[in-house]
């Protein structure tokens, strides 16, 4: 028994009877639970078991911190409106706007913030971390850190790219066929579902074998893949719109089709939409990461998140961590972007005026 | 106080406070109302919207909407304070020994279920009846309702049965374990006239029999007087006054309570038509028209001159917006002609010119839908000045103030505000603006008053009034509210299953004789005699009330 075992159940149980006192059941609830849970892990995992209890609560508590901070943060910043709905804002949702604005930072101010160039070799293959290579060495000697800073830059670049590509599409597409109706609606919706039988990563695969992997027909492609999940959600919002009678009016005004689009429908559905394009940049960003783990994606010397997994992939045999931190990249914006886009849905459901 | 009195009160509700959330604070809704109710008694709860009226009904069950909680006073129900009492012994209560009876019978029944297993659901959750006892129970009181065919009407789904019909069978389940309390929220507001009256009755019978207490929610005097022993008053809030319904009737106290009591006075003189060669300014010319392999028109005709309100009335389903939808081009009539000032329009609006559409305009039923949420008011009415005369900047901004002045509105103020930011009012007064900007000579109201409360529908039908003494348009006027019908038409078109069954002038209309669905809507509108229900039923033999809307 050392002073840190002592004092870590010391505060587990101060903790809960405080929780107690004040009525505060939830928090009780947890507390407690965790003694109970830590007098088994203790006995079963002895001291190191407590101490990642202590790191992980302790990190989680500074993730909580950060997005606490940076969602006051922007309630300041923000105009009244949107303050407003920032405020009311879960904290996950802050904590997602903080990871996508720091890869936001990451992206844009690449060449600033990482030490090295992208492709710059500076050390023998497989370096292990020091004080100028604060990730260790790639399998060609190349800066991790640097590879990662830039590859958000690449990475989430070019999801992005094909997202907003996707969504003109398929955005525009719906809203038409919703406005139309009749032949040109029945059309599209059977292209749509065309596309949408081929399972996407096998259909990117092999048009990007068929076309060859340039930057400009990678974002095409995937554009492709994705517009009809956008088309369908689009013609659904606008559907629910076109049958209201503000649309009936306008039509009897006589006003064009593209008047209709932009001025009576559009406003109307911008809400599910973005929520959507969250959703999207998502699987887009996995299936960008998966083409270059593939080696169909972005090409060598560019740093690319997925390819980067691949190229140190051996290193996990021997225990080492470094193809992961590509990985947890991904999979941190992946999670980011879905707390933010929860958020937005719950707002565009549920809490209207 | 009487012992008497003390052994039979029900629901006791003292300095009651509500508050709702909106805007990150708590706003009081509802600013310490008090009620006493007796068992056996029913009590008439009305106001405008907002007055806090359902709010107050529920709160009499312990239970506040989302985002609404009551914040001081207390609510007695038999003893047993509503208040403080956990939700798991609410729970109990309601269903059981408090029900509650939406407005929208179609929305609250589910849809998956046959109505008597719904009826059926709250007896055997408590334990009061077993499931066949309870099937039986609920047979008989669908024959106490009157219901068609009571021992098999309660194996249909709710889409099965017509909506007057749902209604009381949703009265049906809330007797379903005899409860002491009734709450009744606006029952009858979605229904015709024809079919109100016999709700009315049923729900009027079964209260006596029972000897039910009910709190009765409406905006509508005429039903409340038919109902309640006590009414009271409330406005934002407050209670106005209280009295039981013949004093309230005959002597109201308050100012506001008078104000409302004189809704139904707005009178206007009958023109006559033009003589001479006049042209109508639309003339219907025995139109048929179709939804698919449906018919819904059958030899339709008639016509509207200028400066003449024309107005439509039936039952929901008779065929008056589908009039409209053909007039407007948007349903192609199958047969037959529509003339414009004796032109014969194109049947399909995508044919009619820019100034054929600028003629004939439409004002919705439901402002909320009719006018877009995300465009500023100044837009909305501006637009049709600017696609049709082709004004800009200065011009454009002169007229959208002339119509915002035309409408009563202050233009400075609503100049740049957005739909939702209005009230109910407001926003018909917008879509009144909007169809005025184009100029038209010919407006369809489509039961333009029927979503507004009574005196801010009474200042719509006095702006549209004036409307049309000032700029000579012609009206033809949608509705199933015979009050509205009485106060501004010139001529009437009763209509039914698709046909157009009596038609003339406003005050031939309303003097006998009738043809017999004329006449079966004229004695099916309330009146604020607090017998009429009686009257009207002892006139048509209870038992046949159901027949009577048939034939």
């Amino acid at each position: 028994m050392n002073y840190f075992v002592i004092g870590y159940y010391a505060l587990l149980i101060l903790g809960s009877c405080l929780a107690a006192y004040f009525q505060k059941r939830q928090a009780f609830l947890l507390l407690f639970s965790l003694t109970l849970a830590s007098f088994i892990m203790g006995i079963v995992g002895g001291e190191p078991a407590l101490w990642a209890v202590t790191v992980g609560a302790g990190l989680l508590a500074l993730a909580g911190g950060v997005a606490y901070a940076f969602r006051e943060f922007l309630v300041i910043l923000l105009p009244t409106e949107s303050a407003k709905a920032m405020r009311t804002a879960p904290l996950t949702a802050g904590f997602g706007l903080f990871v996508i604005f720091t890869y936001a930072v990451a992206g844009i101010f690449a060449p600033i913030i990482a030490p090295f160039g992208e492709a710059e070799i500076i050390a023998s293959s497989f370096a292990p971390a020091d004080e100028v290579m604060l990730l260790g060495a790639d399998q060609l000697g190349r800066d991790m850190f640097s590879r990662i800073v830039y590859g958000a830059r690449n990475t989430v670049g070019l999801a992005l790219m094909a997202t907003i590509l996707a969504f003109l599409m398929g955005a525009i597409a719906g809203l038409l066929a919703a406005t139309k109706g009749g032949k040109f609606d029945q059309f599209m919706g059977r292209l749509a579902d065309v596309i949408m039988s081929i399972p996407s990563l096998i259909f990117a695969l092999l048009l990007l074998s068929i076309f060859g992997t340039n930057i400009a027909i990678i974002v095409i492609i995937i554009a492709l893949i994705y517009a009809p999940r956008v088309f369908r959600l689009a013609r659904a919002v606008a559907g629910n719109v076109v049958v209201m009678d503000y649309i009936e009016a306008a039509r009897l005004r006589g006003e064009g089709m593209w008047y209709l689009i932009r001025k009576e429908i559009l406003p109307n559905s911008t809400a599910p939409l973005v929520a959507e394009f969250g959703l999207e940049f998502c699987f887009v960003f996995l299936l960008v990461a998966g083409l270059s783990f593939l080696g169909l994606g972005i090409q060598p010397p560019t740093a690319d998140w997925g390819s980067m997994v691949r190229e140190n992939a051996t290193l996990i045999s021997f225990g080492d961590i470094t193809p992961l931190i590509p990985a947890g990249a991904i999979a941190l914006l992946t999670v980011a972007v879905n707390f933010v886009v929860d958020w937005m849905l719950h707002r565009s459901s549920g809490l209207k005026e | 106080m009487t012992d008497q009195d003390k052994k039979s009160l029900l629901l006791k509700v003292r300095d009651l406070h509500i508050e709702g959330y909106s805007d990150e604070k708590w706003v009081e809704i509802v600013h310490g109302v008090d009620l006493t109710l007796h068992r056996g008694e029913v009590m008439g709860l009305i106001g405008e919207s907002g007055a806090g009226k359902s709010t107050i009904g529920l709160a009499a069950m312990g239970f506040t909407r989302d985002g609404c909680r009551i914040s001081k006073g207390s609510v007695e129900f038999d003893g047993m304070e509503l208040t403080t009492t956990p939700e798991t012994d609410l729970r109990a209560l309601r269903g059981a020994r408090i029900a509650y009876v939406a407005q929208s019978a179609a929305a609250s029944f589910n849809p998956a279920h046959k109505l008597i297993d719904q009826h059926t659901e709250a007896p055997v959750q408590y334990r009061i009846k077993k499931r066949l006892e309870s099937q039986e129970d609920a047979m008989e009181l669908y024959a106490r309702l009157r219901l068609p065919n009571p021992k098999e009407i309660g194996f249909r789904y709710p889409h099965q049965v017509s909506g007057g019909q749902l209604q009381r069978a949703m009265t049906a389940m809330a007797m379903a374990c005899r409860p002491d309390l009734i709450i009744f929220d606006e029952p009858t507001t979605a229904l015709d006239v024809t079919t109100q009256i016999e709700v009315l009755a049923a729900i009027r019978d079964i209260v006596d029999q029972f000897d039910t207490a009910a709190i009765y929610i409406t905006h509508d005097l005429a039903v409340v007087a038919q109902m309640a022993d006590v009414i009271k008053v409330l406005l934002r809030g407050d209670e106005v006054e209280e009295a039981d319904t013949k004093t309230m009737l005959d002597s109201p106290k308050e100012d506001y309570t008078k104000t409302l009591w004189a809704v139904r006075s707005f009178k206007r003189e009958q023109k006559m038509r033009p003589t001479g060669n006049a042209v109508p300014v639309v003339s219907v010319d025995n139109i048929d028209a179709a939804y698919g392999p449906t018919k819904v028109l059958e030899d339709v005709s008639f016509d509207i001159y200028a400066g003449m309100t024309v107005a439509v009335v039936g039952e929901s389903g008779s065929g008056k917006s589908t009039t409209a939808r053909c007039i407007t081009g948007l349903l192609p009539p199958t047969k037959g002609k529509i003339l414009f000032n004796g032109e014969e329009l194109p049947n399909d609006y995508r044919n009619r010119t820019k100034d054929q559409l600028r003629q004939a305009q439409m004002i919705y039923q439901m402002a909320d839908t009719a006018l877009n949420p995300k465009v500023q008011i100044s837009e909305i009415i501006g637009r049709p000045a600017q696609f049709y005369g082709g004004l800009k900047h200065t011009a454009l901004k002169n007229r959208v103030d002339e119509l915002l002045d035309l409408i009563e509105l202050e233009p400075s103020q609503y100049y740049n505000r957005y739909p939702p930011e209005l009230s109910g009012g407001q926003k018909q007064r917008i879509g009144i603006a909007r169809s005025l900007a184009a100029e038209p000579t010919f407006i369809i109201c489509d039961e333009v008053t029927s979503a507004l409360d009574q005196l801010v529908a009474e200042g719509i039908l006095r702006l549209l009034d004036n409307l049309q003494r000032e700029l000579n348009l012609a009206y033809m006027f949608i509705t199933h509210d015979l009050a509205t019908v009485r106060s501004i038409a010139d001529e009437v078109v009763v209509m039914k299953e698709g046909k157009v069954v009596e038609q003339g002038p406003k005050k031939e209309m309303f003097t006998p004789p009738h043809h017999p669905y004329t006449d079966l809507l004229l004695s099916s509108v309330p009146e604020m005699d607090p017998d009429w229900l009686t009257t009207v039923l002892e006139e048509r033999g209870v038992d046949n009330i159901g027949e009577a809307a048939q034939t």
